[in-house]
């Protein structure tokens, strides 16, 4: 890992030149339409059918729209608001915009008029251009507290009748007007394209505040064709993908892979019908290179289950013996063991019957390289996909680094870490375990927000807020976002989320809660899944008359202590964790339950109240006593009250040395 | 009987009754629809507002009175003859193809317009395969207008009620109509679907300029869709005007607060 920089001219001198002819996108269309003009572009589901534009339309679209721009008094750095589900017009709408000097602003369709307004306001546009009546409405209502805004441009003219407002028209009455001023300028479109440069600022992206207002980061031509072109060659992405573009345009990671990538390679971008219809375009489309959050992941295999589960019962049976087989290879192959010859045949056999046509129903088949980001996404759902042979994988990626930071490499996969850093990117994590990024991507500060910028972008490095860890390997694992980490007394990190989801990756471990804060060491509350633990005794025998009951056997102590000490081995392998073992343990009598009020309804754990309610039971896991009586009132269902009464174990987990987990 | 300020009406109903044995659900009826206007048909429960309806789709022949459309007396014509003439329909009660998928449901509304001859659809050859392939440009259009691309393929009784009612109203609209009659095109949707069902009918009317007659129990879509209100009560006609107008005017007040009839 290289020093940081002292400024941020020596990081623009590092990044790989530019051809000039070809630093702009509006060039990069340009040349498209000359290398390929009859390659398919863009695609849109429409009435019914997918209608292609090849690179040539896509240019003399843009062009049209460009024209009628200027003809409205368009000037360099003016901007233009962009607001709609994935259009073709629309990002025909992105390009013109830039090859008149100006900037687009995607905005979030489904924003309020309150985000929609402070976004149009702030970000100064005089031009909005968006897909419908219900955008245009949007606007009306807002534009009085948007002085800037001069003129809203519309495609789908449906409902648009009654509209008489003289600010307002159609993309075709917009085309008709630049055909016009065309007559008077044959040479405007090609000489204004000429004046723009890599430096250019290409999009400024609005990113949506958890806190706050949302902050408009500024990118260049230069940020984003060298990333989108770094992360291409990095994973292989070719001429010939086929992407569904689905998710919203104002989303930086849509910008990326249906702008930038689409028109660096030349591959083509599907614009499905309408947001309703996804799942069954995809089907249709079949990509090669597809995109989707955790949430997305987790419907497809949920939709696959039900389905399963209706099936007959040879089927059923089949389909969950091959499921299980192809997890188990996947996971060998994770772990760079060996996969017995019975298994790699009877997995030949499984695709036959059971993993091809799931992939074929899921549009899922054509795919090389699908990738994940948001928020974790859990180990058995991406076996899952990974078993199917669907490569999925892991990136890590914010809007401040033109999206990539960080890829998990095909080959090079291992589980619960977001990979490597893409080509050009330099990763430093501060003494507090703050991940901080280098690149080429790193953008060039918030719009109007000189505070905000100073905090984030520091000497060319980027804080990204996340805590992490380099394992081993050099994989970046990703904890938790920074300001919730903790230490233990002695200053040992301590991630009580970060353990805790590792213990809920077992099946037995339904909810966890760690403890550390100030402390010695760390300790934690286990809740069993009832339902996973249950049928687990059942099949030994054991027999248990409740939740309470069956929380304090000993041998689903032995069980979870089983768990316990598989995280700890993992955390022995890591340096920036290795100190932050479970120690002591035990399990709740009782679910945590919403009701009362030890988790949220969105079964987030309320620490605060948990150790105030339980306060005994953590001064007994640091007393050293091996057993503490316990009385609990609970809230049943039906509002009324009653006592749990137990006598709660405490265990001693085994503590791993530093590289003994391997 | 047509009145000089409105020449251009396009159905002209005149003293219509109806009777079904010794029951008057219609008498003497009267009233006009102008072309490219939305029109609702009120009245309580009873008042004979579907067998006006009936009455003007051919389902029903009056006993007296004429029906006149487009200038041309249609009195005695039966259903699919009047759907012919451009009137189209949708009913109280969902009368939808249930195992039929969407998409199938819409295309019958192009029945009518179908010419050719069995052997040539059978075999999906030549004018028949032209012709089935510009009807179904046609359905998706409206199937784009009425946003219901992503059921498409589902079969209609799998659909939710307020769905069934716009795919109603789709296949309706796929038969082109000059007239669309519309029975209680929201009864038993919420709020949301209410409020998308009164958008579809404002924007067929605008968008394809379609003279619509709807009958209709909420007040407050009357209220916002129609240029013109019909009150009915017991098989008459009891008042006639704008709908700021008809919800004021005593006689309908009396009729829908059920004061005694002597």
């Amino acid at each position: 890992m290289k020093a940081p920089g002292t400024d941020a001219r020596e990081l623009r001198s590092e990044s790989p030149a530019i051809d000039p002819a070809l630093d702009t996108f509006p060039k990069l269309v340009r040349a498209n339409a000359q290398r390929f003009p009859e390659k398919v572009a863009i695609r849109e589901k429409d009435l019914g059918i997918w209608q292609a534009s090849t690179w040539s339309d896509y240019l003399g679209e843009a062009r049209a729209i460009a024209l009628g721009l200027a003809a409205l008094g368009f000037a360099r750095g003016d901007k233009v608001a962009i607001i709609g589900d994935n259009r073709p017009q629309l990002y025909w709408a992105v390009m013109a915009a830039q090859a008149l000097g100006g900037v687009p602003v995607p905005i979030y369709q489904d924003s309020i008029e309150k985000e929609t307004q402070y976004i149009v306001d702030h970000a100064e546009a005089r031009f909005a251009v968006v897909e419908d009546q219900e955008q245009v409405d949007k606007l009306l209502n807002v534009k009085e507290r948007c002085p800037r805004l001069e003129q809203i441009v519309y495609d789908d003219p449906r409902g648009m009748r009654a509209y008489s407002e003289p600010f307002l028209l159609s993309l075709a009455e917009l085309a008709e007007r630049g055909k016009k001023f065309e007559i008077g300028h044959p040479t405007y479109f090609d000489d204004e394209v000429a004046r723009g440069g890599a430096d250019d600022v290409a999009i400024i992206c609005y990113t949506s505040g958890t806190t706050g207002m949302p902050k408009g980061a500024i990118l260049s031509h230069r940020n984003l064709i060298i990333t989108a072109k770094n992360a291409a060659v990095f994973d292989g992405v070719g001429d010939d993908e086929e992407i569904l573009s689905y998710l919203p345009m104002a989303w930086v990671g849509d910008h990326i892979f249906s702008y930038a990538q689409s028109i660096l390679t030349g591959f083509a971008i599907n614009c499905p019908e309408s947001s309703a219809t996804v799942l069954h375009d995809l089907k249709e489309i079949a990509p090669t290179y597809f995109f989707a959050p955790p949430r997305i992941w987790e419907n497809i295999l949920t939709s696959v289950m039900v389905r399963v589960e209706d099936a007959a019962r040879p089927k059923r049976a089949m389909v969950h013996f091959f499921l299980r087989l192809a997890q188990e290879i996947e996971r060998a192959r994770l772990d760079h063991r060996p996969v017995p010859l019975r298994h790699r045949l009877l997995y030949r056999l499984g695709d036959l019957l059971v993993y091809g046509p799931l992939k074929d129903n899921l549009g899922l088949r054509r795919v090389r390289r699908a990738y994940t980001a948001g928020e974790a996404i859990g180990p058995d759902l991406f076996l899952f996909y990974r078993a199917l042979g669907v490569n999925i994988k892991q990136i890590y990626g914010m809007t401040e680094a033109s999206v990539f930071i960080t890829v998990q490499r095909d080959g090079d996969v291992r589980l619960g870490t977001v990979g490597t850093p893409v080509t050009g990117v330099e990763i430093r994590l501060t003494e507090q375990g703050e991940v901080l990024f280098r690149s080429p991507g790193v953008f060039q500060g918030y719009y109007k927000n000189p505070d905000a910028t100073r905090q984030t972008l520091e000497d060319g490095w980027v804080r990204t807020g996340d805590a992490g860890f380099l394992d081993h390997a050099g994989h970046l694992v990703i904890i938790d976002r920074a300001k919730d980490l903790s230490r233990l007394a002695d200053g040992t990190m301590f991630a009580p989320k970060y353990l805790e989801n590792r213990l809920k990756f077992s099946p037995y471990v339904r909810e966890a809660v760690c403890f550390g804060q100030e402390r010695p060491f760390v300790a934690a509350f286990v809740n069993i899944d009832l339902a996973a633990v249950g049928s687990w005794a059942e099949r030994r025998n054991l027999a248990y008359t409740s939740y309470t009951d069956l929380a304090q056997k000993r041998e689903v102590y032995d069980l979870v202590h089983q768990e316990v000490e598989r995280v700890n081995r993992s955390l022995a392998e890591d340096e920036a964790l290795a100190g932050a073992q479970i120690r002591r343990f035990l399990i709740l009598h009782k679910e945590l339950d919403p009701d009362d009020e030890e988790i949220t309804r969105t079964r987030k754990v309320r620490r605060g109240h948990i150790a105030q309610k339980y306060a005994t039971l953590i001064d007994a896991l640091y007393s050293g006593r091996d057993h503490v009586p316990v009385e609990a009132r609970v809230t049943y269902e039906d509002g009324r009250t009653g006592t749990v009464r137990a006598d709660v174990r405490i265990r001693d987990a085994e503590v791993f040395a530093r590289g003994e987990g391997r | 009987m047509s009145e000089p300020a409105r020449p251009a009406a396009l159905l002209e109903v005149e003293g219509v009754s109806v009777r079904f044995g010794a029951l008057v659900a219609l008498y003497q009826v009267s009233l006009e629809i102008a072309r490219g206007e939305i029109c609702a048909i009120i009245g309580p429960n009873g008042a004979g507002k579907t067998t006006l309806l009936n009455a003007v789709s051919g389902f029903y022949h009056p006993y007296e009175g004429r029906i006149v459309f487009e200038g041309r007396d249609r009195t005695r014509l039966r259903p699919y003859e009047v759907a012919a003439l451009g009137v189209a329909r949708t009913f109280q009660n969902v009368a939808l193809f249930k195992g039929m998928s969407v998409l199938d449901n819409i295309m019958t509304g192009r029945l009518l317009k179908m010419r050719g001859s069995f052997l040539l659809e059978a075999l999906h050859w030549g004018p028949a395969r032209r012709q089935e392939l510009a009807h179904r440009a046609f359905v998706e259009r409206v199937i784009d207008f009425l946003e219901i691309q992503a059921i498409r393929k589902t079969p209609a009784g799998r659909l939710p009620y307020g769905l069934q009612k716009r795919v109603e109203l789709a296949r309706a609209l796929a038969a082109e109509p000059t007239l669309l009659l519309l029975d209680e095109p929201m009864a038993g949707m919420n709020v949301e679907e209410k409020e998308d069902m009164s958008r579809f009918i404002l924007d067929v009317n605008s968008e394809f300029g379609t003279t619509i007659a709807l009958i209709e129990h909420d007040m407050g879509v009357v209220m916002d869709v129609s240029d013109r209100v019909v009150v009915l009560d017991y098989g008459r006609k009891i008042a006639e005007g704008p709908p700021e107008q008809v919800r004021k005017d005593p006689v309908v007040v009396d009729a829908y607060l059920g004061v005694s009839h002597d």
